[in-house]
């Protein structure tokens, strides 16, 4: 069986990531592992721009971003495999793996970083009754179709899920000739960025319906329309007016879920909030010598993060190589309580901490003017006003290993609505 | 001139057609659908019933038991997948004993074998999630599942290499005797057999009243389920049945035999018999009633929905109706629950019904197995190592989900009767019948169709009909 | 005087934008965070433009369009016609990012760039 230091599987921007932080590391047997037929991942359909602006100052499309990785990859000679998918990795870090080329191998690894990704949710997770016929896609998977393969999936269509890929679909369909007739919302908000709601709904007078949901689909071959209500607090659709829009197509950009089964394969801790791993500062998850990072890890609004998160993870697989394999102490807990979701990390250990150390997290709801707490312990070390706070977009908070106490075991983060 | 037409492409009209191609004739299947398996056999429980549900006497109740005891050895004959994971039918007070002891007793008189009532401990020992609220069960341990598709496709490719005709995409818009033999008036114009075999499900009442003088009626009954991801397949073992009682007519929690777990189904009936829409209601019907067997459901889990139609006879005995009703006009009809498991019988018996009345003489060189589509999963890591050698195909992988390779997509679709759309290779071989529901795989599974079939894009389609899955090129509308 | 209220698209960030205007000419800008806000919420009123992206069909690749950007930024006003221009663009492969696939597209003096490599298309 062949043995690498370090096997990155994805060979998407957090692999990439990855695999470059390894390599100037000092870790030679490393190997990518991407299923599709090109490095880059996703972002090779996302081909609007905003991409880079915290990692290259300029603001890039899908596939630019990706190929200043690519081309790192290949001027360091890092070696991946293309069109391979993992079917699976064992506690003991032996991959299985299989492809046109290679064909069924297995492979052992001293350190895997995981760089998978996540998928869409699709709508068979939402249960929306009605038909089953041709013409109901994920926004990501019509992305793929448009930008990439150069088919139509429809001319009428209606998107529900003001994600940002359904906004940024909204638009990519109308240039190409289709006509966007709504956006619906099953939340009093919106989980895209505030500027794709300006530059792609806004800008072609696409109306976007907040608390409203998809009650019904019509149509045994093709979709010929939907049924759209508005929702009360609890989702559940007001009985009355109903909408029925005549449509070819819904497009559904209802979510994103961290793509785990590998991790689960391996053995890997999963915290049921965020999807993903549970991980220390290193990244490193309960799986000794498996790392984890990029949209596996929690789902990012922004691929600069998932560069500068993948980076700090193909370093510490090689830090963690170099320095003997040895097991972290992460004594400490992070918490997110009270409005804060999730922390990743989840633990840390305290004697391997960088000076700085960022946390990232996400609000539950939409909050505004309230202060974002963060306790050592039972003390409240920091409390910070916050104009807003909403779920779509992730915030962050430095530690400095200055701060922390002798005895600190937990680290919790909270929203304190401020008394009006 | 055909000696026998079979109207009806599902699980009825393909065990026949199989049974029939046993014998030396001309024989021809037609369907409305672009692919067998596409009616009421492709949305159901996908349970091969014990038998002791059906009245004592009834059609159903021998047909189920005949159709049960037959389904292992089919199973490996025709390679597709079953398991008989046995049942339970949960009695939830103690007021209903006699209810479970009645069913007990009609199985016994079906001859069903192996039923057992089992106590709440001896319940919960063999099926944990189980609720508490359960007091007592009957044990069926010959109950089983089967994949419908996987089995009704094998039935179909065996007869079509047995010399069987399909005619798919071919609905038969009117039938009528002249003289000695039937005038079967489809789009593609008239043909002509000697004999006519209605199996055509929730339309077979229609082919009927062109026929018989005795109008008959069916009404299509909907059953609404919900599926769940592979990764809860293991939270029962057994299909776990409801006592009919105050929760109305019970909803099942089973296990497939490909790990996902499903729930269903609700019975409603409607007029409509393309009629497969689920309901809010209905939904909402299958999972409160599916939970009070098993409370701790992961419905967050539910990876897609879907609504079957049962061919309910109104008018009839409440039975499964097989006759020749008319000379040279023979039925299956009102092959409701348990339809999918009495198939296999069904088709023996009206493959001989039709054959004494024809005087048909059976075929020396009769193939009776039928190799299934390569599993790699299924093979032993040496081995799939060897397949990926000889054919890299079976190296790529399309499905993430079900890890399915373009290999057994390319079987699916070259094989007898092979797939010809994305719900055609669904069927086969599972390609975007995992948790993403074909996001991933569905536009790759499209470039092999496209490929393989020599059809443009924008010309494949779901399933058939007007089911095009893009609408043409980008910026044709520009 | 009038007022708009504006969500900046400098960056992920989404400033709500608040601009002062007087007979068409922005007097004052509230809201922003930083410097992008104030010369996005002064262009958007006075000459709105965007960058556009899109896809241009390209012959003989391995894949059957290219994704592009507008070199430079392009009237708001002119999206459409830009987007209905790209449809008539024809490239053949291989394509490199950064390669001039248009030159004042829709009359606007801006080029179409690709934004990915496109390789011949292999047997």
């Amino acid at each position: 069986m062949e043995t690498y230091d370090i096997v990155i599987v994805g060979g998407g921007p957090a692999g990439l990531a990855a695999a470059i932080a390894a390599k100037k590391a000092g870790i030679d047997r490393l190997l990518i592992l991407e299923r599709d037929s090109e490095l880059g991942g996703i972002l090779n359909q996302c081909i609007h721009s905003g991409f880079g602006l915290h990692t290259f100052g300029e603001e890039l499309t899908g596939p630019e971003y990706a190929d200043r990785y690519i081309r790192q990859v290949r001027e360091l000679n890092i070696p991946c495999q293309l069109q391979t998918m993992v079917l699976d990795i064992s506690p003991e870090r032996v991959l299985t793996v299989t492809g046109r080329e290679h064909g069924l191998q297995q492979i052992a690894a001293r350190a895997i970083i995981l760089a998978m990704g996540c998928r869409e949710r699709p709508r068979g997770a939402l249960n929306i009754p009605g038909y089953r016929p041709a013409g109901i896609y994920s926004a990501g998977t019509a992305q793929r179709l448009v930008n990439m393969e150069g088919y139509l999936p429809g001319k009428e269509i209606v998107i529900l899920g003001s994600g940002d890929i359904g906004l940024i679909m909204a638009r990519r369909m109308s240039l190409e000739g289709a006509h966007v007739k709504v956006v619906a919302e099953v939340l009093p908000y919106s989980g895209g960025l505030k500027r794709n709601i300006a530059q792609c709904l806004d800008d072609f007078g696409i109306p976007l319906k907040l608390s409203h949901t998809v009650i019904d689909i019509d149509g045994k071959e093709r979709v010929r329309g939907i049924t759209l209500a508005e929702v009360d607090e609890n989702r559940r659709p007001i009985p009355g007016p109903e909408e029925y829009i005549p449509c070819d197509t819904l497009l559904l950009s209802v979510g994103l879920l961290p793509e785990n089964e590998l991790s689960s394969s391996a053995g890997v801790t999963l915290d049921s909030v965020t999807g993903g791993p549970v991980v220390t500062e290193s990244l490193l998850t309960s799986v000794p010598g498996v790392f984890a990072c990029g949209n596996v890890l929690h789902v990012h609004d922004l691929v600069d993060f998932v560069s500068e998160e993948a980076s700090r993870a193909g370093s510490n697989a090689a830090a963690y190589l170099q320095g003997g394999e040895k097991a972290e102490d992460a004594s400490v807990c992070l918490v997110g309580k009270k409005g804060v979701r999730y922390t990743v990390p989840q633990l840390l250990d305290v004697h391997q901490m960088p000076e700085q150390l960022t946390v990232r997290f996400r609000v539950g709801q939409s909050y505004r003017d309230a202060s974002l707490c963060v306790w050592f312990n039972d003390t409240c070390f920091r409390r910070i006003r916050k104009r807003i706070m909403a779920p779509g977009e992730m915030e962050q908070f430095t530690l400095r290993r200055a701060d922390l106490p002798a005895d600190l075991h937990t680290i919790t983060f909270t929203v304190e609505e401020d008394a009006k | 001139m055909y000696d026998v037409i079979v109207i009806g492409a599902g699980a009825v009209g393909c065990s026949i057609a199989r049974e029939l191609s046993r014998y030396q004739l001309r024989l021809c299947v037609l369907d409305k659908n672009e692919d067998v398996c596409e009616g009421t056999s492709k949305a159901n429980s996908a349970i091969v019933h014990a038998g002791f549900d059906a009245l004592p006497g009834s059609k159903k109740a021998r047909f189920n038991v005949l159709g049960s005891q037959m389904m292992e050895e089919l199973s490996h004959q025709l390679d597709f997948a079953y398991r008989r994971n046995g049942a339970l039918v949960l009695c939830f007070d103690e007021a209903d004993r006699p209810k479970l002891q009645e069913l007990y007793d009609r199985g016994v008189t079906n001859g069903v074998e192996g039923l057992r009532i089992l106590e709440k401990e001896a319940l919960h020992a063999m099926e944990p999630a189980v609720t508490q609220e359960a007091v007592a069960a009957l044990y069926a341990p010959t109950s089983g599942i089967v994949c419908p598709f996987g089995m009704t496709i094998a039935m179909a490719e065996n007869a079509c290499e047995n010399g069987a005709e399909f005619r798919l995409n071919t609905e038969v818009q009117s039938l009528r005797r002249a003289g000695d033999h039937f005038v079967v008036t489809t789009a593609a114009g008239d043909l002509e057999t000697r004999a006519v075999i209605n199996a055509a499900g929730v339309y077979g009442d229609i082919l009927h009243n062109q026929i018989c003088e005795k109008q008959v009626h069916i009404v299509p009954r909907k059953g609404e389920y919900c599926l769940l991801d592979r990764k809860d397949g293991h939270l029962v073992d057994h299909t776990v049945f409801q006592l009919p009682g105050k929760l109305g007519k019970g909803i099942l929690v089973t296990p497939t035999v490909h790990g996902n777990l499903l729930m269903g189904p609700t019975a409603a009936d409607q007029d409509a018999r393309e009629g497969t829409n689920t309901t809010a209601a209905g939904l909402a019907e299958s999972i409160s009633k599916a939970r009070c067997s098993v409370p701790d459901l992961p419905l967050r889990d539910v990876i897609t929905s879907f609504a079957g139609l049962r061919a309910h006879l109104v008018d009839g005995e409440d039975d499964f109706v097989m006759q020749q009703s008319a000379p040279g006009y023979f039925e299956a009809i009102g092959i409701e629950s348990p339809g999918l498991t009495a198939a296999p019988a069904i088709g023996v018996y009206m493959a001989q019904l039709a054959a004494e009345s024809l005087h048909l003489s059976k075929k020396e060189n009769f193939k009776a197995q039928r190799k299934g589509i390569v599993n790699p999963q299924e093979l032993s890591f040496p081995e799939r190592q060897e397949l990926v050698r000889q054919n890299p195909a079976y190296g790529n992988i399309i499905c993430r989900c079900e890890q399915i390779s373009e290999g057994e997509i390319l079987d699916a679709i070259h094989r007898p009767l092979g797939a010809r759309s994305l719900d055609g290779v669904k069927r086969r071989v599972r390609a975007g019948s995992g948790r993403c529901q074909g996001g991933f795989c569905g536009p790759r599974v499209m470039e092999l169709l496209s490929r393989e079939l020599k059809e443009p894009m924008t010309d494949l389609t779901k399933s058939g009909g007007a089911s095009r899955l893009v609408v043409g090129l980008t910026k044709e509308e520009l | 005087m009038t007022t708009r209220t504006l969500t900046c698209i400098g960056c992920p960030l989404g400033c709500t934008l608040n601009v002062a205007l007087e007979e068409g000419r922005v007097v004052s800008v509230s809201g922003n965070t930083c410097k992008k806000g104030d010369d996005y919420a002064h262009k958007e009123c006075v000459a709105p433009a965007r960058t556009v992206t899109g896809t241009v069909r390209i012959s003989g690749g391995s894949l059957p369009v290219c994704s592009v950007k507008t070199a430079q930024e392009v009237p708001k006003d002119k999206i459409f016609e830009v987007a209905a221009a790209l449809a008539e663009i024809r490239a053949s492969a291989p394509v490199s990012i950064g390669d001039v696939l248009a030159e004042n597209v829709a009359g606007t003096g801006v080029s179409v760039v690709a934004t990915r490599h496109v390789a011949e298309k292999t047997a």
